[in-house]
């Protein structure tokens, strides 16, 4: 019972870096329709950059409240430039340049950082202790890492449900012909869409970096295809399904690791390819995902 | 009266089509003026070359200040509401999201103009937080319409008002447009299938034939003309 309840924790800990990294994909994927393959190279390429400000002397925190904001202006220049040129194309398009981004962030980050291993945060984030709350152990570090991703997707909630630009992000997404009727520069709320997104999935990053190093150029390619099956699970449109499918992956792989010790199947190393078969099986069952509402019309 | 809106040989086309060619008309402030014509005559395509979501030539200007090839955004930010074809409305957004974003332009009075706009549309209040595509496609219309007006326009541009809703509930639709018509100067230029009505709700009307202006003239005098008689009122 111990052991399960810690267990929990510390998926629940990964689980909200998959959940941040979820969110990011399903706002992306409101207003553009694809998802986003990139953003996982994103994340670790931000990351890289929070790790650069650290190696000359900035403080974690300091570099991680400005990695969030070089991230977001990054993510505004890509829409600007790379994504604008084909916005309002076929799907198809957007798709391939998605990989291409993909490919080229993560050959950047290997060609400028190069491959080595490095560990980032020098000094861990968070303490490496443990609480002791009724026998079990909770380290600080998961508590630290959950509570810093689910505060900030709470503030991301607000935004997106009460501010007038969070409705107009949102009607964007929704009917981008009907906004620029009433007056909302459709082009600008995508790339503040992407910018957010990259925000976003810089938290994944530096937390992916934190929990299990080292950081490596590739080390968020499993991340991503978590993140996906959380967005799946979810529904893919549904910010809240994100969160909780990120959530749901993140305690089922830990518990699956935990209890495989007595059972002996070898299943940690089936991670991936359980993590695919939940985006296989909710796409085949319940496309719209768990979450994920088919609207409801009348002509 | 002076002239609010005014086209002056507009063309417009999709890629290669060319839809209109050389489309002239004028809307004087607070008038009311119809377009009639079958399908394919042109109809949306004159709204949207105002609203600037065509692309298009020739001249387009709205209270003097020229907006040929403006954008959408910039067309609204002038004081032109145009409810499109299909309505427009936000579905997956509540009732009174969806007027908040017909206010998104306006930076104070939110609280005047939902007043005054739950006034032509009492039901507003009671399905603020519906979810707008769950309403009847009657109250979807007089939501667009009612978002329309949270922009406090001073032009309003409808696009086929009456598609798909049932008679009675378009005489009400238009009844309201007539109001705001005489109540508050408002100035419309409505496109629609229903001759009759439209004849009867403005004052001036034009009638499209393949992107052209076939006729023109005061809504009582085409209404008796036997061309338009024949082709659109069916008598």
């Amino acid at each position: 019972m111990v052991q399960f309840a810690q267990q929990v924790v510390s998926g629940l800990a990964s689980g909200s870096i998959y959940a941040a990294l979820a969110l990011a994909i399903v706002i992306i994927y409101r207003s553009t329709g694809v998802v986003n393959f990139a953003q996982g190279e994103m994340a670790t390429f931000t990351t890289f950059i929070a790790w650069t400000l650290v190696d000359h002397g900035v403080g974690y925190w300091p570099a991680f409240a400005l990695t969030l904001l070089i991230a977001f202006a990054g993510g505004v220049a890509l829409e600007r430039i790379v994504v604008r040129p084909v916005e309002g194309g076929p799907v198809l398009t957007i798709v391939i340049l998605t990989i291409g981004l993909f490919i080229m962030l993560g050959g950047l980050s290997n060609w400028i950082w190069k491959a080595e291993v490095r560990s980032f945060p020098p000094n861990r984030p968070f303490p490496t202790s443990t609480w002791d709350i009724g026998g079990v152990a909770i380290s600080k570090q998961d508590v630290g890492i959950l509570g810093v991703t689910l505060g900030l997707v709470l503030l991301l909630y607000l935004l997106f449900q009460h501010t007038k630009i969070g409705l107009a992000l949102r009607a964007s997404a929704l009917n981008p012909a009907a906004s620029r009727l009433v007056g909302i520069r459709v082009g600008w709320m995508l790339a503040l869409g992407w910018g957010l997104a990259a925000a976003i999935g810089a938290i994944a990053g530096m937390f992916t970096a934190a929990a299990s190093p080292p950081l490596d150029p590739n080390m968020m390619r499993p991340v991503l295809i978590y993140a996906f099956a959380a967005a799946v699970v979810g529904g893919l449109t549904s910010p809240v399904g994100a969160v909780l499918g990120g959530l749901t992956i993140g305690v089922s792989l830990n518990l699956i690791a935990t209890y495989d010790s007595h059972l002996h199947l070898d299943l940690d190393r089936m991670r991936l390819p359980i993590a695919l078969g939940a985006i296989l099986i909710v796409l085949l069952v319940r496309p719209a995902g768990l979450f994920g509402r088919a609207a409801v019309r009348r002509v | 009266m002076a002239a609010l809106l005014e086209l002056g040989g507009v063309d417009a086309n999709y890629g290669q089509l060319q839809v209109l060619h050389g489309v002239s008309l004028s809307v004087g402030e607070g008038e009311v003026v119809a377009v009639l014509g079958g399908n394919g005559a042109g109809k949306t395509t004159t709204l949207r070359a105002v609203s600037g979501m065509v692309s298009t030539s020739g001249d387009v200007r709205f209270a003097g200040e020229r907006i040929t090839r403006a954008s959408p955004e910039r067309v609204a930010r002038l004081g032109v509401a145009h409810v499109p074809e299909g309505r427009g409305i936000f579905s997956e957004l509540s009732v009174f999201e969806n007027l908040q974003l017909g206010a998104y332009l306006r930076r104070d009075g939110f609280g005047e103009d939902y007043e005054r706009v739950r006034g032509y549309f009492p039901w507003l209040e009671t399905r603020r937080d519906q979810q707008a595509g769950t309403l009847s496609g009657g109250e979807q219309q007089m939501l667009a319409l009612a978002r329309a007006l949270m922009a406090g326009p001073r032009l309003l541009l409808l696009d086929e008002p009456s598609l798909g809703l049932a008679p009675i509930v378009v005489r009400g639709l238009f009844e309201i447009v007539v109001e705001l018509n005489e109540k508050e100067g408002l100035a419309v230029l409505v496109v629609e299938q229903n001759a009759k009505l439209a004849l009867r709700s403005s004052s001036r009307a034009y009638v499209l034939e393949v992107g052209r202006v076939a006729l023109e003239g005061p809504s009582a005098e085409l209404a008796e003309n036997e061309s338009v008689r024949k082709a659109y009122l069916g008598y």
